[in-house]
């Protein structure tokens, strides 16, 4: 067991973990930061994407360890301080990108990640871009729409919220 | 209307706020002080006589609190099945004993073992690995119709066979229905399969057992769809804890889809562990458990035939189905390929003479129940399915034949039961003809054609009985329960309102939507109104949410339970105004007096009912608080029509699918942007169904479908935009709100369009292929490309 430090929505922190303990246990075990899930035990679901270093990463396939001295970005860092969801967030709500919920912190990781990459994506490029998190709720269409419009789209021709 | 937006608004949901900004409390976010942590040591063999469990150095190892093993719950009940089938003979079904840890034998792959408490999680799985496990491989039982042959091994040794039940139904109709077959003009035959499919909600189940030594009490926090059920089932019929010293709370839940309405083992040893140990006790499932624990759904394999007269009018439907049961009986496992699916096979046509006949098989795979739809998408396919055929055989368009055969007048009573209410197929269907566009079809045709590309286009139809269910009814026809809806409306002094419903919200949007509902009765903001659900301390019994029953159900009980409210507060507003109680008015959130400038706020009179001194003692109580039970007449009866066009890649054999539209009636919608999330991932899953996915087993028993690597879930770029439409809508008739419920449809409608799509694609490409069965992948079609 050793301390690991990293900085996560920019405040430093750190935390006990083995050298088995995933990036995923750290923070919702270690920090308490639960918004981020846990979906599957073979990275395929993405309900754990953080950003590490600016960039999207399933934290249930990096150790802790891994992240020492990192700059980690989850979904509880993700709104103002006041609470104002930002463009992404707020593009779910509008559009009902989200059901349950349980995939929402890695979906909107992502998608953000995504826009850093490519701010105006094609319904197509998004699709293929989230071929990494499963949603069993929403089949998608809010989603791919929450999406475009929060890359500036407008999206107003696309069938029914 | 509320100035926020009541019945009818597409009103924002206010749960989104908690779950984009990672505050949601799902049950694996709640951690007590002290808990201790289990892993299962599951059977990795499907069959065999579990000789003993040596946990002695297992015990040892570090960390280790204690290991369960069956002998540990020898003196409790085993888990309950809440529904009991009378096959056609008479005879209830046989009911196999399901224990919580496997004793003498094990069933399936994941059928527990033995449970490790350990102080982590690590510590528990590595202790796992010590554990000693004695078994005698047996043959595995796996293929249904192989189970029933004479000499087949027996799942369960001390049941006559592997047929749980032989179900007839209706049993009377039989003769007619063979005759009917018999002296038809012409009959299609199609035999297909409903392929297994697991839920896989992307919340993996979790159990965090709790118990205060102080008051004797119990506390399960669990994943669950319907609190007090679980609590109701393992108190009473597995743990032997009354209802009052057990609290069961399924808080954020991460989806369901059937897969959390059940009683788990996994449950009831954290709850009895936590006693046990006098300390908290906590699991969470791996998605690799999940795959060989959690219930699958479907998994059936039918022979349908459907006769016609030489004028193409449906005359008589016999179908002959096994159902895979699994290795024990799932909560309500017996009634989904009976009461939810023989009832359905009317669909939405006409046929005067059906015979339903369902074999129920055990074998040792994990239990399979209800999974979204339940029975009624394994009737929906059926019969859509072989309805196409009949055009095919026929040569007549399938969009014309099911016209033809509409059920157009209502109320109507089907010969197998249940009486739709209110229905217009034919609207729907012309809806859909525009939505989809249909007469474009030739112009996409070659479009799609021009790309060396197979084109096809697939329509079906579908009916659901939702709003479950009349409990009277339900009761005469096996089930142990009852299937009313509660809800507790409590208005707060200062006029604010507190609903506890008993309907449970994994993602639907309850607490967006019940508010609407309350909102536009008493013409309050609904932020003025919070709906609690998920805690059996804080609502009253309820069923919880399965069935597409919440708002028809659910909302109802809500929706009686305000009126008693309001005609209370008008009594107050009448003493307060000092007018007669029939001539106050309430609108907007405040009471008039007719023709006068008289008027009362909300407010005022909330506060009058809890410091009452200026109030009508002597007639009514004070305080404003009532709660209602609402148990429905009959089910509702959502219908639609969908239509999907694929292409089809004739090198690869690969589908996509162009577009999907989805003509759906709902009855009236108090949220049409919830409901048409519900859709949107209800075709996802149906869409999934028909193209991706499907539990497979060897014939060893062994998954080979254990993880998201195996197993194919629909991603983002499998889908299309949906175009989706509930403009017809013909309210239900014996609901207060005239709703039908929208959760299972997509999923219902969906498959059979995608099959009807392929294959229409082969044909026009000259196939003679008449089915193909699900799911179509690239290998399935692209092999029946071949002849």
């Amino acid at each position: 067991m050793a301390q690991v430090t990293m900085t996560v929505n920019g405040t430093s922190v750190s935390a006990d973990a083995e050298g088995r303990t995933l990036l995923v246990e750290y923070l919702r075990e270690g920090l308490g930061l639960t918004g981020t899930h846990v979906g599957c035990d073979t990275s395929q679901c993405g309900a754990c994407v953080v950003h590490v270093n600016g960039k999207a990463v399933k934290s249930c396939t990096m150790f802790a360890a891994e992240a020492e001295g990192a700059e980690v970005s989850t979904i509880e860092g993700q709104a103002a301080a006041d609470g104002t969801l930002n463009t992404i967030q707020q593009a779910f709500q509008d559009h009902h990108g989200l059901q349950c919920g349980f995939c929402t912190a890695g979906m909107v990781m992502s998608a953000a990640a995504l826009l850093q990459d490519n701010p105006k994506p094609t319904e197509a490029e998004i699709r293929d871009y989230l071929e990494g998190n499963i949603c069993r709720c929403t089949g998608y269409h809010n989603i791919v729409k929450a999406i475009m419009a929060a890359s500036g789209q407008d999206v107003s021709a696309i069938a029914a919220e | 209307m509320p100035a926020d937006g009541g019945i009818g608004a597409s009103t924002k949901r206010r749960e989104d706020i908690r779950f984009l900004t990672g505050n949601g409390n799902y049950t694996d976010d709640i951690n007590l002080r002290g808990q201790a942590y289990v892993h299962f040591l599951r059977s990795d063999m499907a069959h065999g006589t579990l000789n003993s469990v040596d946990t002695s150095e297992a015990a040892d190892m570090p960390g280790v609190v204690r290991i369960f093993t069956g002998a540990d719950f020898a003196d409790v009940g085993g888990l309950p099945c809440g529904w009991q089938v009378t096959d056609r003979h008479g005879e209830v079904m046989q009911e196999p004993a399901h224990p919580v840890l496997a004793i003498g034998k094990v069933r399936h792959v994941g059928d527990p073992i033995a449970a490790i408490v350990a102080e982590t999680a690590d510590q528990a799985r590595d202790a796992a690995e010590a554990i000693e496990v004695d078994i005698d491989e047996l043959p595995a039982v796996i293929d249904m119709k192989a189970a029933l042959q004479e000499g087949s091994p027996k799942v369960h040794d001390d049941l006559t066979s592997n047929l749980c039940y032989d179900w007839g139904f209706v049993e009377d109709n039989k003769d007619a229905v063979d005759e009917a077959i018999k002296t038809a003009a012409h009959v299609t035959t199609l035999e297909l399969v409903n392929n297994r499919l697991i839920p896989n909600a992307m919340e993996p189940r979790v159990a965090v057992g709790d118990y205060n030594r102080s008051t004797d009490d119990s506390t399960l926090y669990t994943t669950s769809q319907n609190p007090h059920v679980i609590r109701l089932l393992m108190g009473a019929f597995v743990l032997g804890i009354p209802e009052h010293k057990l609290r069961v709370v399924a808080p954020d839940v991460g989806g369901g889809f059937g897969s959390k309405i059940f009683h788990y083992a996994e449950e009831a040893l954290c709850t009895f562990a936590a006693k046990a140990l006098n300390r908290p006790v906590k699991w969470t499932c791996s998605r690799s458990e999940a795959f060989m624990s959690d219930a699958h759904g479907r998994d059936h394999v039918t022979k349908i035939e459907l006769a016609l007269d030489a004028d193409n009018n449906f005359t008589a439907i016999r179908t002959d189905t096994h159902a895979n049961m699994g290795a024990y009986l799932s909560t309500f496992a017996p009634s989904v390929p009976t009461w939810l699916h023989g009832t359905l096979m009317a669909g939405n046509y006409k046929t005067p003479l059906i015979y339903v006949n369902v074999k129920a098989v055990f074998t040792n795979t994990v239990a399979v129940d209800a999974y979204r739809g339940a029975g009624r998408p394994e009737a929906t396919f059926q019969l859509e399915r072989v309805i196409d055929k009949a055009a095919i055989e026929l040569g007549v368009d399938p969009i014309a034949l099911r016209r033809q055969n509409f059920v157009t007048e209502f109320p109507y009573a089907t010969p197998v039961a249940v009486e739709y209410d209110t229905g217009d197929y034919v609207a729907t269907m012309d809806k859909l003809e525009a939505l989809a566009d249909l007469s474009g079809f030739e112009a996409r045709l070659a479009e799609s054609k021009s790309r060396g590309m197979l084109r096809g286009l697939g329509i079906n139809c579908y009916i659901e009985a939702c709003g479950i269910a009349p409990s009277n009814l339900v009761g005469q026809l096996g089930a142990r329960a009852g299937l009313y809806e509660s809800a507790t409306v409590r208005v707060n002094a200062t006029g604010g309102i507190t609903v506890m419903t008993g309907s449970h919200s994994h993602g639907q949007g309850h607490e967006t939507s019940f508010a609407q509902v309350v909102s536009d009765m008493i013409g309050i903001d609904a932020s003025m109104i919070e709906i609690e659900h998920g805690d059996t301390d804080k609502a009253p019994m309820g069923m919880g949410t399965y069935g597409s029953r919440s708002i028809a159900v659910g909302g109802s009980a809500m929706v009686r339970a305000t009126e008693k409210i309001i005609a209370k507060a008008r009594k107050i507003a009448a003493h307060l105004m000092e007018a007669s109680e029939a001539d106050i008015e309430l609108k907007d959130g405040a009471f008039s007096v007719a023709g006068t400038d008289k008027s009362v706020a909300w407010g005022d009179v909330t506060l009058a009912a809890y410091v009452p001194h200026n109030y009508p003692l002597e007639e009514i109580e004070p305080g404003l608080e009532e709660t209602a039970f609402y148990d429905p007449a009959n089910f509702t009866y959502p219908a639609g029509a969908y239509a999907c066009e694929v292409e089809v890649d004739p090198d690869t054999g690969k589908v996509s699918i162009e577009s999907f539209a989805a003509v759906d009636d709902f009855g009236n919608v108090i949220n049409p942007m919830i409901v048409d999330g519900q859709v949107h991932g209800g075709l996802a899953q149906g869409i999934g169904q028909a193209l991706l996915e499907g539990c497979g087993y060897d014939e060893n028993g062994q998954l080979l479908t254990g993880s998201y690597m195996d197993y194919a879930m629909p991603r983002a770029d499998d889908v299309p935009f949906y175009q989706v439409d509930h403009s017809c809508q013909t309210p239900c008739t014996h609901n207060p709100l005239g709703v039908k419920g929208c959760g299972e449809a997509g999923a219902i409608g969906s498959p059979p369009a995608v099959v009807n799509a392929v294959v229409d694609a082969l044909r026009r490409n000259g196939s003679d292929i008449t089915h193909i069965d699900m799911p179509l992948t690239p290998s399935r079609v692209w092999t029946a490309m071949q002849g």
